[in-house]
């Protein structure tokens, strides 16, 4: 599909595309009930709820007032439409000031101010500097002579730094005065949300230039949202409007996650409904021979001889409606508080603040808060989520020199400064690279300086450092570059860029040098993509040496080459490249191909090593995640060597003979497969043992491994708790998570960089780290977080908590409502089977919405334990990860309280108001009071720390219910018309509460003391240990708090040797273990 | 370029997630609450607090329970069961069709005071078996139309018997057609006992329930006769066996006011009391009792509470002397550190 847009030609392009009018509304006034309806009826719950409510309007059956579920339903349903409409309303609001932005456009060959929303495809739009834009724009025109301008991503892809647009070169020199009257077409595809790439054409008509087509790059695109920026002015014309527009097709709507406390409280909610079905079924056989049996017999109640057809299924039905209330019609509105409380905590947190940043903790899904507390498997990026991302240039190894291996910074090593005093010609070519080759763009400040912005930290890394040893980038003027080295300018001109990419690893720029126009090739990149690219004769042993060395010390390396050009070589090439940049289909594929063909005869300069330091607190963080039973994984795109030194680092995986390091190795499928299955066979055996066993495996083998030994695989994922997978690309990253989800697993997915996305998006949990790669991560995902070790907060606390609330709220509904409805059950034994209500309308209707929910709402305040008690024993996680407090067998306990305490209201009330104070309306009065009663003190016992709120809701809730009841007594025409009142003046009615209270809770509280005492959880002892002010022995707590996880940390990435050995050992280790000379197998493949 | 309005750069791309970053960056604001730090009371169960609280339960327990047991005990009751006695020996093997019969149905109890009785004595009549909460019943009612003269249609709930040939039935329903008719006479030594019907309902419901210009109408004319009929000329608000009557019992036993006996009666009299045996318990085999009653501050006659109390308070004595003796026996640090073994299946739970 494509769209053909004509430029500045005003009778054609209004009417077939649509015009800007973003729209990021869900409704209209119009369809707004309907359309909300529909989709709050496609719950199953509000389905069900709707059946009954539709069932009690049936008198016949209904057993009490259809307002006692047509009430609170009405009222659940309008606070969820009314936040739906004020959001809507919002969106409405901020969509109109976007669209009634006034705009600059060419209307009939003139420039006009219009809004917005007026602008059609095809429009030549003009914009100013700091100017939003207002749609997709192809540029045609800037202040700048060479066609650049700046533009500031940011809303967009959350990359701050600024980027270079250009305009197309058909559009190039081309009069300000005659870009208002330009005409002519461009091809391009139907709007996508890729917003990486815009594969058009574009062909200007006479008298602009002749017929020829012009391809078109995401780099000749302004897109919506973004700002203009550092230049003058800039226009262009409209290709996507509205909602078609690159960031409006990005804009979906994510799929709800559902988390596994959710997925249980439905499963529990089905069970619920079996019951309810049972019981119905049972009663409704029940009751109708009764009816037959003894019924007829009662002449006072009636029945005549001849029902309607439909008589048997009366009385099934009334009990249905008497049962209804066993599911909680409140439930999903407390959980939604709760929710969003839990979340607001989140954003609340001042510990989870990055102080060097400001940036706070956020929870952008509301939903999923008690996910955290049921972590199994933490996925982790390495780069900007473990380390800083902050690189700086330590060390380089030139044509087989290693400088700054001494000092431990190259900046510093004398030996180095020296070569280049000299201008030994090794040196300077190998700083030359490091200054040209990138894509860095230096600003230069008002004093002088000069500041470098660059999209990648590496090579702003090496661009600084060129500087540090006087080779200087200074300026960078469209496709002129000027370098100084040592106050003498060199000048080059940047002919082509061939792009970095995570496929190709490397990229390559070809420059000619002004002054003697010899034209070169700079390449840079992994070594693993640069070292096979070598010419024939250059020995790369060294450099492969080098390389390995800097990996295990835990720095990145870069191995920098470059080639010189013949010119017609290079001409042939060049127009290649334009082809295959202006293919329309596969464009990229086509273009790396090309790439391939410059990109070949390296001769290698040398190896630079990047040290990307460790963000702070990540082995604490790790270790104590490891210790609450939470397995990592760290996928990441860096090399093997530096990925294990930096699992080493930071407690990723224990040294020897702690831990062992397996590693799955192989280029074919075989060799794959038969190293997986001996990997596997270790961890098996190993299992056992008290070690840490950790697979190593690179992409190549991932993507073998997972083609062919797909269940060998996924059983070693099963068995291993630690896992680092390098040199893997975001989709594999994304496939690893669907492998643990597969395998049941509750997964959260970590990472800071685009190449996250789909992995935090796939995780049942995706946590963004907003950092230097932009916020691209931290705004797919569901939390984002400043640094790494605010996970373990998040995690622990937050997680933890929302866990064990939630699993009491929920449960707790279901007491309350199951509670409720067995009383309801027994009566209908006492009353002739026939489905009679023991509570009136207003108990029942107010019961769920009042009574009962408030109280427990206070539970979202609870803390089982402080948050010091939880990061001290991590280990208490487990009771969360393995969902110990909310599962079949609790909810079972729950049942059989509601069942115990049905049956004492039930037993008690009957006996105590039998004979003459046997009056319905009171005796329902005293039953829902016991109820009342008994529930507060449930709530109170289950309570584990009580503040004011807890206090005020649990026993304000009491007194709101004998508040709420006098006025409803005192009304005269209520059905329980001073009911309330005469039981207030009763003696026997407070004796009968007070025996309800003590039958129904000296029970509870005497099984919950003997086990809190004698068999006490894990979560027992530490309350009683936190709370007793018990003072623990010191040695195992505070051991390994503090101080050994930095000694850890610290000798291996300073080149203690002793820690290099430590760290080579396992991989050493292994090697001779899995016999078939893995080393060469390495080398062969970096060699050829 | 010309000159234009100057621009604005605020964020407006009517997007939400353009300004999450920003929004980020706001500090937030510290509280307690929003930093879950609001200081709270932690209580543990400790065997002083649970040992404790049991024993205060038996302590304030037993007490009530004596005291709850002796008022019970306190109140003297006389119950005749008559429905069976009250039928000629003959003609008890068809009680069904003697009550439909149009015979005479007087009958002649004696009762013996068992004890001193002070007045005010309550005498009620016991049903045992009769389902006033059966659905079918407990709905057959107009609240309407017995509170207000205007709402004379308003039947719709009554059926079936909300109409006869004549219009509507006041007080329609089910509930007011089968009305109590059993009546009772008491006389002690050849004297007559007088029985005060006055007050017998609740106030409130004379006042507010049942209208003072509503009146009987077509009541007890259908084909089907009910119970008891009703004086057309007698507004519903004194009908007070009405009121009673319409006070619908919770469970199928119940007893409700007949009357009150406003003299002390001694110990070992004899009262005669003259019963009209009207009412049909005998399709359904349902009992019928006369019950006199004096009352205590808990009420009726009713052992359960004292007993339940006297339960509940020793079962909690007991409690509390077991985990005593366990604590003392077998004592247990609580919190004890040692307990936290951290292998990867805690047995706990």
């Amino acid at each position: 599909m494509k769209r053909y847009v004509y430029i500045n030609d005003d009778n054609l392009a209004s009417d077939i595309y649509c015009d800007n009018r973003i729209s990021n509304r869900k409704y209209t006034i119009l369809n707004f009930l309907p359309k909300n309806l529909w989709e709050q009826f496609s719950r199953f719950m509000n389905q069900y709820f709707l059946l009954i409510a539709c069932l009690q309007l049936w008198s016949l059956i209904t057993p009490v007032n259809p307002a006692s579920t047509w009430g609170p339903l009405i009222l659940i349903f309008a606070v969820s439409s009314s936040k739906e409409a004020w959001d809507d309303y919002n969106r409405y609001l901020s969509d109109k000031e976007a669209n009634e932005k006034e705009v600059w456009i060419v209307r009939q060959g003139i420039r006009k101010l219009i809004q917005a929303q007026d602008i059609c495809i095809g429009n030549i739009v003009w914009l100013r500097e700091n100017d939003e834009v207002p749609c997709d724009l192809v540029l045609l025109g800037t202040a700048d002579p060479l066609g650049f301008c700046y533009v500031e991503t940011a809303a967009l892809d959350g990359e701050t730094d600024l980027k270079t647009r250009s305009i197309p070169s058909a559009c190039m020199g081309i009069d300000v005065d005659l870009l208002q009257k330009i005409k002519g077409a461009i091809e391009c595809p139907s709007p996508d949300k890729d917003i990486r790439r815009f594969d058009a054409n574009m062909r200007l008509f006479p008298p602009f230039l002749d017929n020829d087509v012009f391809p078109l790059t995401i780099k000749n695109t302004i897109l919506q949202s973004c700002y203009l920026r550092n230049t003058e002015w800039a226009c262009g014309v409209a290709v996507y409007t509205g909602n078609q527009t690159k960031l409006g097709m990005c804009r979906g709507i994510a799929e709800p996650k559902l988390t596994a406390v959710d997925a249980m409280i439905d499963r529990l909610t089905g069970a619920i409904f079996v019951f309810q079905i049972v019981v119905v079924i049972v009663l409704g056989i029940a009751g109708n021979v009764f009816k037959d049996k003894e019924g007829r017999k009662l002449w006072y109640v009636q029945y005549p001889k001849e029902g309607p057809w439909y008589e048997l299924l009366v009385i099934p039905l009334r009990f249905e409606l008497l049962c209804s209330i066993m599911i909680p019609i409140s439930i999903k509105v407390s959980l939604d508080l709760a929710k969003s409380l839990y979340a607001k905590f989140i954003d609340w947190d001042v510990e989870m603040v990055d102080p060097a940043t400001g940036i706070r903790s956020n929870a952008a899904n509301t939903a999923i808060s008690e996910d955290l507390g049921q972590v199994e498997y933490i996925l982790t990026d390495k780069t900007g989520t473990l380390t800083e991302n902050k690189m700086i240039f330590k060390r380089c190894c030139i044509s087989g020199r290693f400088y700054g291996n001494e000092s431990g910074d190259a900046l510093t090593d004398a030996l180095l400064l020296n070569a280049v005093s000299t201008g030994s010609a090794d040196v300077i070519l190998f700083l030359k690279v490091m200054a040209i080759c990138n894509t860095v763009i230096p600003v230069r400040s008002k004093s002088g300086t000069i500041s470098y912005k660059a999209l990648s930290q590496d090579e702003e890394a090496l661009v600084c450092a060129a500087a540090r040893l006087h080779m200087v980038l200074e300026n960078k003027i469209g496709n002129i570059l000027d370098i100084n080295f040592n106050t003498s300018p060199m000048r080059y001109e940047v002919l082509d860029t061939l792009e970095f990419t995570s496929d190709r690893k490397r990229m390559s720029v070809v420059v000619r040098e002004c002054q003697s126009g010899e034209i070169f090739l700079l390449s840079k990149g992994a070594d693993e993509t640069i070292l096979p690219l070598t010419y024939s004769g250059q020995q790369v042993r060294t450099f492969a040496e080098a390389v390995e060395q800097y990996a295990q010390m835990g720095l990145r390396t870069l191995c920098l080459a470059w080639h010189k050009l013949e010119e017609d070589e290079y001409q042939e090439w060049a127009s290649m490249f334009k082809e295959a940049n202006s293919t329309l289909v596969d464009r990229e594929s086509r273009v790396a191909e090309v790439c391939q063909r410059l990109e070949r005869d390296l001769e290698i300069l040398g190896v630079a090593a990047i040290e990307d330091r460790l963000q702070e607190g990540v082995p604490e963080t790790i270790e104590t995640l490891r210790k609450a039973g939470i397995n990592f994984w760290m996928l990441t795109g860096d090399k093997m060597s530096t990925a294990i030194q930096i699992a080493l680092s930071c407690n990723f995986v224990s040294p020897e003979p702690k831990g062992q390091l397996l590693i799955i190795d192989g280029k074919t499928e075989d060799e794959v497969c038969m190293s997986l299955e001996r990997v596997l066979l270790t961890t098996r055996i190993t299992e056992s043992e008290p070690k840490d066993v950790a697979f190593v495996v690179d992409g190549w083998a991932l993507e073998i491994a997972h083609k062919h030994c797909r269940k060998l695989f996924t059983e070693l994922a099963i068995l291993s708790r630690t896992a680092i997978c390098c040199r893997v690309t975001p989709s594999q990253k994304a496939q690893l998570v669907e492998l643990l989800k597969l395998c049941d697993y509750r997964t959260l997915a970590i990472g800071d960089g685009g190449n996250d996305v789909r992995m935090i998006q796939q995780a049942d949990i995706g946590v963004g780290i907003s950092g230097r790669e932009g916020l691209q991560a931290a705004r797919a995902a569901d939390y984002s977080i400043g640094k790494f070790r605010f996970l373990k907060r998040l995690i622990l606390v937050h997680g933890r908590y929302s866990y064990n609330r939630t699993a009491f709220l929920s449960q707790y509904s279901f007491y309350k409502s199951l509670l409720i409805c067995f009383i309801q059950i027994f009566f209908s034994f006492i009353s002739g089977v026939s489905g009679t209500s023991f509570f009136n309308t207003v108990s029942l209707m107010a019961y769920n919405v009042f009574y009962t929910s408030v109280p427990v709402l206070v539970s979202v305040l609870d803390k089982d334990l402080s948050e010091r008690t939880v990061m001290q024993h991590p280990q208490i996680l487990f009771y969360c990860q393995s969902g110990r407090l909310l599962n079949p067998s609790t909810f079972a306990g729950w049942f059989g309280l509601s069942l115990f305490h049905a049956i004492v209201v039930f037993v008690i009330t009957t006996h105590s108001y039998a004979f003459e104070k046997s009056e319905m309306e009171e005796v329902g009065m005293v039953a829902l009071s016991g109820c009342i009663w008994l529930q507060a003190f449930v709530v109170a016992l289950e309570t584990n720390s009580f503040t004011i709120f807890q206090h005020l809701a649990i026993w304000g809730n009491l007194v709101g219910f004998y508040a709420i009841n006098w006025i409803v007594s005192s009304i005269s025409t209520s059905g329980m018309h001073t009911i309330m009142f005469r039981l207030c003046e009763q003696p026997s009615y407070w004796i009968t509460m007070i025996l309800i209270v003590a039958t129904g809770m000296c029970p509870v509280l005497a099984l919950k003391y003997l086990r809190y005492t004698y068999r006490p959880s894990k979560i027992n002892i530490l309350q009683q240990t936190e709370r007793l002010g018990i003072i623990e022995p010191q040695s195992r707590s505070s051991s390994d708090k503090d101080p050994p996880t930095l000694s850890v940390y610290e000798p291996l990435l300073s080149e203690s040797p002793s820690a290099t050995r430590r760290s080579v050992g396992p991989a050493q280790r292994f090697d001779s273990f899995q016999s078939p000379s893995p080393p060469d197998s390495t080398h062969t493949r970096k060699d050829n | 370029m010309n000159s234009s309005t100057p621009s604005s750069s605020a964020a407006g791309a009517g997007s939400a997630d353009s300004t999450a970053p920003r929004r980020n960056s706001k500090r937030p604001k510290y509280s307690r609450f929003t930093q879950q730090e609001l200081p709270a009371c932690k209580p543990i169960l400790t065997p002083k607090w649970v040992i404790g609280t049991f024993l205060l339960v038996s302590v304030i327990f037993i007490p009530i329970g004596v005291v709850s047991l002796f008022a019970s005990r306190d109140v003297v009751e006389i119950v005749d069961r008559y429905e069976t006695d009250c039928i000629p020996e003959a003609l008890r093997n068809d009680k069904v069709g003697f009550i439909q019969s149009d015979r005479s149905k007087t009958c002649q109890r004696t009762l013996r005071v068992p004890k001193d009785m002070k007045q005010p004595i309550y005498v009620y009549y016991q049903l045992d078996n009769f389902y006033q909460n059966h659905r079918r019943y407990v709905k057959s009612r107009s609240d309407q139309q017995l509170r207000n003269n205007g709402s004379l249609q308003d039947t719709g709930p009554c059926k079936p018997e909300d109409n006869v040939a004549g219009g509507p039935i006041v007080p329609c329903g089910l509930i007011a057609w089968s009305l109590f008719n059993d009546t009772y006479g008491f006389t002690r030594n050849n004297q007559q006992l007088n029985v005060s019907k006055r007050g017998i309902s609740w106030k409130s419901d004379r006042e507010h329930k049942f209208g003072k210009n509503v009146f009987p109408r077509n009541f007890q004319n259908g084909t089907l006769k009910g119970g008891a009929t009703l004086d057309p000329d007698v507004a519903l608000s004194d009908q007070e066996d009405l009121i009673v009557w319409m006070r619908t019992a919770a469970l199928p036993t119940f007893r409700k006011l007949y009357g009150k006996i406003e003299v002390d009666l001694q110990r070992d009299e004899i009262i005669n009391v003259t019963l009209q045996n009207n009412y049909n318990t005998y399709s359904f085999s349902g009992k019928k009792k006369l019950v006199l009653s004096t009352t205590s501050w808990l009420g009726g006659k009713n052992d359960f509470v004292g007993i339940a109390y006297l339960t509940v308070g020793g079962l909690c004595f007991f409690l509390a002397l077991v985990f005593l003796l366990i604590y003392l026996i077998k004592p247990r640090q609580l919190g004890d550190p040692s307990y936290l073994s951290w292998n990867r299946n805690p047995s706990g739970h």
